[in-house]
């Protein structure tokens, strides 16, 4: 019987995890992870779609109403912004790949903008404005007319579902910063940004998330 | 399960002196489904038994006969079976179509109820049974019906989630809040039989239970006529119709705000998005509590909510006299 | 095969137990047999809360008027003991314990693909765990474990909202670990280790983490909202304002039926193990042993809506459901057998883990075929709410999942601690585990179909002498739980050392030391037989050849 020698510490790279047999394991172990871990994403944004979808049913001139109370610029905008910042992550793991160390921190940098534009958009021209006009469920909600129930819950899902996803998007910035940290510190000079893919494949996840969220939220009025 | 027949002085006798339950299996059978239900229960259960008999006598027969005697001994190698690994499948499937199959039709059968039910309602709430007869006698806790006629309970709830569960009837149905479900049952002897909540509903759910009368159809009457003379159902219903100015909007001839609902109850109404609807109780009910849900054609959403402003029962009364004008409409008597 | 093993005593050897001391070595251990028994020691915590409840519950119900607390005491045991025992002690138990520990030693690698999530998974469970014991010490949750609306959103007035954080955060631990399971099994199988060489434990293992993966997500998301309704008094699951409370069991159940089927898996992986071991024999038909635990996988989304037959679901929604839970009983069948099968021609001993593992198979089977009851759509209008319903899912949790978990602990005891326990007195616990459970459940089934409804404090008097009778044998499953709590410990440090391999089984973790070193492995293995490879020796090698 054949036996395999494990690599000696002086064989193996800094970055190489000692329980990995070699780097190629260790990338494919992190990609798989990182899918596997959208897979629950996409179940638990899931449920909350799925929520949504039989009050749609159940209650749709409300929540056309619902629609209407929305801003549909801002959430246009935002729509670009995220589109905008995959492309900066897209560019800035093609940089890793390509050892470019300033041009990847810079599209990091760019990626983290972005994303604070979508927040600052989110919370200060949408959110702010919501609860001034008294649409936000638990906080003073009155919107009186026939459809007020069907638009308390229209609005909650709308919350519910636009926090849930600002809540990963915070979570995002964080882990750009993290990334740029360590691209700062040379980590991914030697070809080894399997990090900076993985993150980038959860930076996309989140804006495909809000790709399905806009025109279920603010579309639905029916008059575009 | 204790049995009682209310005429009979034995029956008196038989409640003074405590009863052995003697391990029955079932509970008594008093309702037309009950053998039907049973004979697939102990069907289920002679499968069961069988196949942990089978089970249990294999095991035991391999555990000793093979049992180990020497620590070097090897046993030859396994060979799979394809065969029996393809009996072993195909008969347990064969086995559960054929227990669906006869579930299923079972199932069918004993939700529909009979055109010709009685009607009673239901309305369970924290912790106790409201129930409510068409001809306005009221009770709590306990359900007086006549033997040998389809009964159909329909059922709200004014809160949580409970459940109506009749053993001796092998009927169950949750109770829900905001909608109605219904029940029917056909009680084949006279007697007195539990009732329970089966969904937990908090601190009382224990003591949500009560008891179903069944007595024979002259001492029902008996019972009816004398119970708490007020309205009918239906008369209750045309007070409140008045009361809660409904009339001034819904006038008879069709010429008000609203329309007329004579006649309306059990046909379909069209809605403005194109879907149609049947006018039965949960379209009334909706209706009453969430008026501009629905909008129809024709006439503007104006209507105000009920909701909160009108008990489940006094809803159910309001149901109760629509559908009374619907009958009469029929009848050829207009309004 | 057999690496080189030192068996130098313990005292001198360096392994993964005293490789490093202290309470940070321990609390910052990235080694997943470390975690393992973190696990280990937290879920036994829970089991006895939960199972101290269970008896008070019992003793509670010998008479029919309730002899030792009020109503509202008794539905909010009812309740934890639920969340607890599911949550806290059945969805961890043997994924948490003997998952962690086995999977990487299984599959020849050195750790999981993830050790650092793999103790943030714990660090979240106790998070998950201590809200929990705060909600309990708080006063209690009364929603029973199912928390329907609107009574768990708008009524009850208990401490639903931490309650359900625990068990919102706690679901976080099933998803991690469920997603470092399939990373790890994909990816970090030795050399010559194909999927159908594995150990089932390890299919097993991979099913549940399937599961784990897309079911926990939607009860967490559920459970979120239930908290968020209460605390913010909107409308989603509240008739009043305009909710609908069944799209609340739509959504608990989609999670919570395959939950049941988390609980189990894991349980069969283990049987499959003691089964070949105590027999010495590769097991029957192993690809239909296999292909059934991912059977069930896919199946157990396809079901939940035998929960709510009585509910005011559709007749034909029913009838789908129907059909579908017949269907998801094939593959336990398939295992049942085969396992039997196994047995034929065997070479059959009954230490301890063996009797855990036939008593699972019988107790299994009638809690199955029980199912069959329930799946059926006329009989369970007349048994759904009842003790019939309390019966079947104990039969299975209990007499099922808790039995695999049992005899996987005293299975791979020597192994963890490198210490051998009394044989004897595993083997008079597991008989006196057996007897207590029947005398305590099998009453039960009767109780259900005579009428008496679940989650009832007090009850018609005619119930009562069913009720005493399980009462009774809850008494002797009670002492026969606490026996192994002893001689276990007391093994830890007064049992004989224990060989690398007491059983002589195949399987990786059974070629190193007991305990086992750090990284499991000073060489990695090459795998070059098939799993069980108990047959003769000629036998394998044709296998490898051919």
């Amino acid at each position: 019987m054949a036996e395999a020698a494990i690599p000696r510490a002086a064989e193996h790279p800094p970055y190489l995890a000692h329980h990995f047999s070699d780097i190629e394991q260790q990338n494919e172990a992190g990609t798989l992870g990182m899918w596997v871990f959208l897979v629950t994403e996409i179940m638990f944004f899931g449920g909350l779609f799925a929520g949504y979808t039989i009050y749609r049913y159940l209650y749709l001139p409300g929540f056309e109403a619902g629609s209407r109370l929305l801003e549909v610029q801002f959430g246009a905008i935002n729509t670009a912004v995220l589109i905008g910042s995959s492309l900066t992550m897209a560019l800035a793991v093609r940089s890793a790949q390509l050892g470019r160390r300033k041009a990847l921190i810079g599209f990091l940098v760019l990626t983290i903008l972005l994303g604070l534009v979508f927040l600052g958009v989110k919370f200060n021209f949408e959110w702010i404005h919501d609860y001034h006009e008294h649409l936000v469920p638990g906080m003073g909600f009155s919107h009186p007319g026939p459809h007020e129930p069907a638009i308390q819950l229209f609005f909650c899902f709308y919350f519910f579902m636009t926090g849930l996803h600002a809540l990963h998007m915070i979570v995002g910035v964080g882990i750009m910063a993290v990334l740029i940290a360590m691209a700062a510190r040379g980590k991914f000079d030697g070809g080894h940004y399997s990090p900076i893919e993985v993150s980038g494949l959860y930076w996309h996840f989140v804006d495909i998330v809000w790709i399905f969220l806009f025109p279920l939220l603010y579309l639905v009025g029916g008059r575009y | 399960m204790e049995l009682l027949n209310p005429n009979a002085i034995g029956g008196l006798l038989a409640q003074a002196v405590p009863r052995w339950p003697g391990f029955p299996l079932h509970p008594v059978r008093a309702s037309t489904i009950a053998e039907g239900v049973d004979d697939l229960h102990f069907f289920l259960t002679a499968i069961t038994l069988f196949f942990t008999f089978i089970i249990f006598t294999v095991i035991f027969y391999f555990m000793v006969r093979y049992r180990r005697r020497s620590a070097d001994e090897q046993p030859p190698e396994t060979i799979t079976n394809m065969a029996l690994e393809l009996t072993w499948t195909l008969v347990p499937t064969a086995l559960c179509v054929v227990v669906f199959v006869w579930s299923s039709s079972l199932y069918f059968q004993n939700s529909r109820a009979p055109n010709a039910s009685m009607e009673i309602f239901v309305i369970g709430k924290q912790w106790m049974w409201h129930l409510q007869h068409p001809e306005g006698v009221r009770e709590i806790d306990e359900l007086h019906v006549p033997v040998g006629v389809p009964v159909k309970l329909t059922m709200t709830s004014q809160d949580v989630i409970h459940d109506f569960y009749v053993p001796a009837f092998r009927v169950k149905k949750d109770v829900l809040p905001g909608r109605y479900t219904s029940i029917w049952f056909q009680a084949t002897r006279t007697g007195r039989f539990h009732f329970f909540c089966t969904q937990y509903c908090g601190t009382g759910h224990a003591v949500m239970i009560g008891w179903v009368y069944v007595m024979t159809p002259d001492d029902y009457a008996a019972w009816l006529a004398g119970g708490t003379r007020g309205e009918t159902m239906t008369q209750a219903g045309e007070r409140l119709f008045h009361q809660y100015g409904c009339v001034t909007c819904h006038v008879a001839e069709g010429s008000g705000r609203g329309p007329s609902l004579v006649g309306q109850f059990g046909k379909p109404q069209k809605l403005r998005d194109g879907e149609t609807l049947l006018v039965d109780e949960a379209f009334l009910r909706r209706a009453i509590t969430q008026p501009n849900s629905m909008p129809i054609p024709n006439y503007a959403p104006v209507m105000p909510s009920f909701q909160g402003q009108l008990s489940e029962e006094q809803i159910l009364q309001l149901i109760a006299y629509v559908k009374s004008l619907a009958q009469e409409e029929r009848k050829g008597t207009g309004q | 095969m057999s690496a080189a093993v030192a068996e130098a005593p313990a005292a001198t050897r360096v392994h993964y137990l005293n490789a490093d001391y202290g309470v940070k070595s321990w609390l910052l251990t990235t080694d997943h047999k470390r975690i393992a028994l973190l696990y280990l020691g937290t879920i036994t915590l829970m089991f006895f809360v939960g199972g101290t409840m269970a008896v008070i519950m019992r003793m509670h119900l010998i008479d029919p008027a309730g002899a030792l607390v009020q109503p509202a005491t008794y539905n909010k045991l009812f309740t934890m003991h639920g969340i607890i025992m599911i949550f806290f002690f059945l969805i961890p138990s043997i994924p948490a314990v003997l998952g962690n520990f086995l999977v990487p030693m299984m599959i020849g690698a050195r750790d999981l693909a993830f050790p650092r999530i793999n103790l943030l998974s714990w660090y979240i469970f106790i998070v998950g765990a201590s809200l929990a014991l705060y909600s309990l010490v708080a006063g209690g949750v009364d929603t029973g474990w199912t928390f329907y609306t609107p009574y768990s959103s708008t009524y009850s007035n208990t401490h639903v909202i931490p309650m359900a954080l625990g068990v919102f955060i706690a679901g976080f631990t099933s998803i991690l670990t469920g997603l470092n399971f399939i990373v790890t099994i994909h990816k970090m199988r030795a050399p010559g280790l194909t999927w159908f060489r594995m150990p089932l434990f390890l299919w097993a293992m991979y099913a549940t983490s399937l599961i784990m993966i897309l079911g926990t997500p939607v009860v967490a998301i559920t459970i979120f909202l239930v908290g968020l309704e209460r605390l913010l008094r909107v409308g989603i699951f509240d008739p009043a304002l305009g909710g609908d409370p069944l799209l609340f069991q739509h959504l608990f159940w989609f999670y919570s039926h395959p939950a049941v089927y988390i609980m189990i898996l894991p349980g069969m992986g283990v049987v499959s193990e003691l089964v070949t071991c105590f027999s010495r024999k590769k097991i029957f038909g192993y690809s239909f042993v296999a292909f059934s635990s991912m059977a069930i996988a896919v199946i157990s989304f396809l079901v939940w809506g035998h929960h709510m037959f009585v509910s005011g679901q559709s007749i034909y929604a029913g009838l789908i459901f129907s059909l579908l839970s017949f269907l998801v009983g094939i593959p336990y069948a398939i295992k049942v057998f085969n396992w039997t099968a196994t047995l034929h021609q065997g070479s059959i001993s009954y230490e301890a883990p063996m009797l855990y593992a036939l008593g699972f198979i019988g107790l299994f089977t009638m809690g199955g075929l029980t199912g069959l009851f329930l799946a059926s759509l006329a009989t369970d209008v007349h048994l759904n709410g009842t003790y019939f319903i309390v019966a079947h899912f104990h039969y299975i949790m209990v007499g099922g999942a808790v039995m695999a978990y049992m005899g996987g602990i005293h299975f791979w005891w020597p192994k963890i601690t490198g210490r051998l326990y009394p044989d004897l007195w595993a083997r008079l616990a597991a008989a006196i585990i057996f007897i207590g459970f029947n005398l305590t459940f099998f009453p039960q089934f009767m109780l259900g179909y005579l009428g008496m409804p679940r989650r009832y404090a007090t009850y018609p008097a005619e119930f009562q002498v069913l009720n005493v009778m399980s009462s009774a044998g809850a008494t002797i499953l009670g002492i026969g739980y606490l026996i192994p709590l002893v001689y276990l410990f007391w093994s830890m440090r007064y049992g004989p050392i224990a060989p690398p391999n007491p059983w002589r089984a195949k399987g990786l973790e059974w070629q190193t030391p007991s305990p086992p070193p750090t990284q499991n492995f000073d060489v990695t293995p090459v795998v070059t037989e098939e799993a069980y490879s108990y047959g003769p020796p000629e036998a394998a090698r044709e296998a490898a050849h051919g």
